[in-house]
């Protein structure tokens, strides 16, 4: 488990290193979340091949990413935690979703395979913040109907370092849950009531791999990588999905973005028949006036060309491409917004 | 005359080539003054730099929350304005320190008086090595050790026997409570106490050899037996290298981030049971500090200043007391 993602990660240094060596100052400079790393390195190869252009992308995190582009040391910021348009207005930048991924609730429990267990938010809420504390919980048991789940105590395992993930999840649990939205809230680093915490996608899926009758929530990619059993959720109109591309492609087409909010968008509990709950999008941030326009117009041919080639690469590594619809939206928004000229 | 003149002139050059050569000494022996000096100046120069550094970055956390940081056991950093309160990592850093001596200590006495009195020569030598060459493990591999070998057997066997056990003792019932978790203080401690042992059984055996045989004769000769011997002989001849060993183990202990990151399940909660998840100031410090920023990263810093005043007391208080053992031992 954790060499497959330590070789895709050495894979995609070296990948990024060797487009860094060949090209001369038309590289292109990026800095930010770690969950779309691989597929930003995927993208950069490629179009390195393509068009001779390279790009540096440091997976340094998305609040670090943040940090990066308001000092002016990259072109561009990424980041899996959406900013409000007020802060990007005072910070005089532009913001729009690159790629999308979706949240597994993950268990271990024996007997149960992926898709058997069926959760929603309130249980799952209840479940992270303590409340339920064995799996033979009635509140489960309503859900489930014939499905035999022990008694055994319940392990939760949550990200131990600030997380796009853990912003996304406890989104979700906040609007799903009167309590958790109240007494927790939302963001990349909450105060958890219990379990215990692992590093990155990769340490609590390991984590969640190892301990008998654990629940815990990673990207999709990690779930399917992992082969760890996945729940099915009750979504938002009532109906139980899922996490497939599919359903991840409807949660996005159901999502109402807005330009003029900055695309400002949290993709979870979204309406729609088979929406799935707990799906994500990973933003970049750019300056309206860029200091150097040159590198600017690079990166956005950098990130058209990824909208229109970079698609079926994304669904390869289980990413999932921003709808045609609002490509359209995003690159009028590049025409108006962004003076590289 | 003619040979008068050159053997004159031989030995001026002589002289003069002798003087060259020891005033290239003298420039050699300069330069070596000053590398050496220049290097132990550097020393000073990044200690102190390093505590610049931790009280500048620990400062908006140190005027924000004062004393109260350290009672404080809430760990919020969503919040606005965030509550930080360092009482688990704390907590955590003394206790899984604590257990890790109070299990390696007995433990790696016993293999030093084994290996220096007990055992059968021919099996000192692999032993000793074997000792050795487990305090040259790599720490993230006591990590990873804990983590798939140590956490699961300990959560689903050990432990739940041990909580069964002491259900019905007072303290004791608390002290050892379920549910279990992969991941806990105990585990932590263990791991700890795994890393410490070759420390602690290294220096002992090597000041026990430095005890004198004929000492230890004297004492077998009036009729001691092993235990007294190791008891009132050895260990009383030994002292200050053995409190200098435990307290170097101490600090490791009390320092270590990966192996325990591993183990201990980075839940900033002080629960009494030791079979509960909790964390350590390093630990905290190592899965946090990258996307941390502003009062929070000055919280995570003001925490690295804590652990920096602890260790430093524990190496002050260990030479202390060397100090004053050696005084009442006559010099």
């Amino acid at each position: 488990m954790l060499f497959r993602t330590l070789t895709r990660a050495a894979l995609a240094a070296v990948a990024v290193a060797t487009v860094s060596v060949g090209a001369q100052a038309a590289n292109i400079n990026g800095a930010g979340a770690t969950f779309p790393f691989p597929i930003y390195s995927k993208w950069a190869d490629a179009y390195k091949k393509e068009t001779g252009t390279g790009l540096i992308y440091q997976s340094i995190g998305s609040g670090a990413g943040i940090k990066q582009i308001q000092s002016k040391t990259v072109t561009f910021g990424a980041t899996d935690i959406p900013q409000s348009p007020d802060d990007l207005k005072k910070w005089g930048m532009v913001q729009w979703p690159m790629v999308m991924g979706g949240i597994v609730a993950v268990v271990n429990i024996d007997g149960v395979k992926p898709g058997d267990l069926v959760l929603d938010g309130s249980t799952l809420a209840d479940i992270f913040l303590g409340k339920i504390k064995t799996w033979d919980d009635p509140a489960i048991a309503k859900l489930n109907g014939s499905l035999k789940l022990p008694s055994a105590a319940i392990a939760v395992v949550h990200r131990a370092d600030g997380s796009g993930t853990s912003f996304n999840f406890t989104n979700y649990l906040s609007k799903a849950s009167e309590e958790w939205g109240s007494k927790i809230k939302f963001a990349a680093t909450v105060e958890w009531p219990v379990g215990v915490g692992a590093k990155g996608n990769e340490g609590v899926a390991g984590n969640v791999a190892q301990t008998k009758n654990s629940i815990g929530y990673v990207e999709y990619a990690y779930a399917k990588q992992n082969k760890l059993t996945y729940a099915d959720m009750i979504n938002k109109a009532g109906k139980k999905v899922s996490p497939t591309l599919a359903a991840f492609q409807a949660a996005a087409a159901n999502a109402k973005w807005d330009p003029a909010q900055n695309f400002y968008m949290i993709l979870s509990d979204q309406p729609g028949d088979e929406s799935w709950p707990m799906t994500a999008a990973t933003f970049i941030l750019m300056y309206k006036e860029p200091q150097d326009k040159a590198a600017s117009a690079d990166a956005i041919k950098f990130f058209d060309w990824a909208f229109k080639k970079g698609g079926k690469m994304a669904e390869e590594l289980d990413y999932i491409p921003i709808p045609d619809s609002v490509v359209t939206l995003i690159e009028s928004m590049w025409n108006s917004d962004i003076m590289n000229k | 005359m003619t040979d008068m003149a050159i053997e004159d002139a031989v030995a001026q050059t002589m002289v003069a080539s002798r003087a060259r050569a020891l005033n290239a000494f003298k420039f050699g022996d300069a330069t070596f003054y000053w590398m050496t000096r220049i290097a132990a100046i550097c020393v000073l120069l990044i200690l102190g730099g390093i505590i610049a550094y931790l009280i500048v970055g620990a400062w908006p956390a140190l005027t924000t929350y004062g004393l109260n940081f350290l009672s404080t056991q809430r760990w919020a950093p969503e919040l606005d304005p965030p509550v930080l309160g360092g009482l688990a990592p704390i907590y955590g850093t003394l206790l899984t320190s604590a257990i890790a001596l109070l299990i390696a200590v007995p433990v790696g006495l016993g293999v030093a008086v084994f290996l220096t009195e007990l055992c059968p020569q021919w099996l000192r030598r692999p032993i000793g090595i074997a000792v050795e060459l487990l305090a040259g493990i790599p720490s993230i591999i006591y990590g990873m050790w804990g983590f798939f070998v140590l956490g699961p057997a300990l959560a689903n066997t050990i432990e739940p026997a041990i909580v069964s056990f002491f259900a019905r003792v007072p303290v004791l019932n608390v002290i050892f409570a379920g549910p279990t978790s992969n991941q806990s203080i105990f585990n932590a401690s263990l791991i700890l106490a795994i890393m410490v042992l070759p420390f602690i059984t290294a220096i002992a055996r090597d000041v026990f050899l430095t005890v004198p045989p004929v000492l230890k004769e004297a004492a077998y000769g009036v009729g001691c037996t092993t235990w007294e011997v190791v008891r009132s002989v050895m260990v009383p001849y030994t002292r200050v290298g053995l409190i200098g060993g435990i307290m170097l183990a101490l600090g490791r202990a009390l320092g270590e981030t990966m192996a325990v990151t591993f183990v201990i399940g980075n839940a900033f909660r002080v629960q009494a049971s030791i079979f509960a998840p909790g964390t350590t100031i390093s630990a905290a410090i190592a899965s946090e500090f990258a996307e941390s920023a502003d009062l929070y990263q000055s919280a995570l810093i003001l925490l690295g200043l804590l652990l920096f005043v602890l260790t430093f007391f524990v190496l002050a208080a260990a030479r202390l007391m060397l100090m004053q053992l050696r005084r009442r031992a006559g010099g």
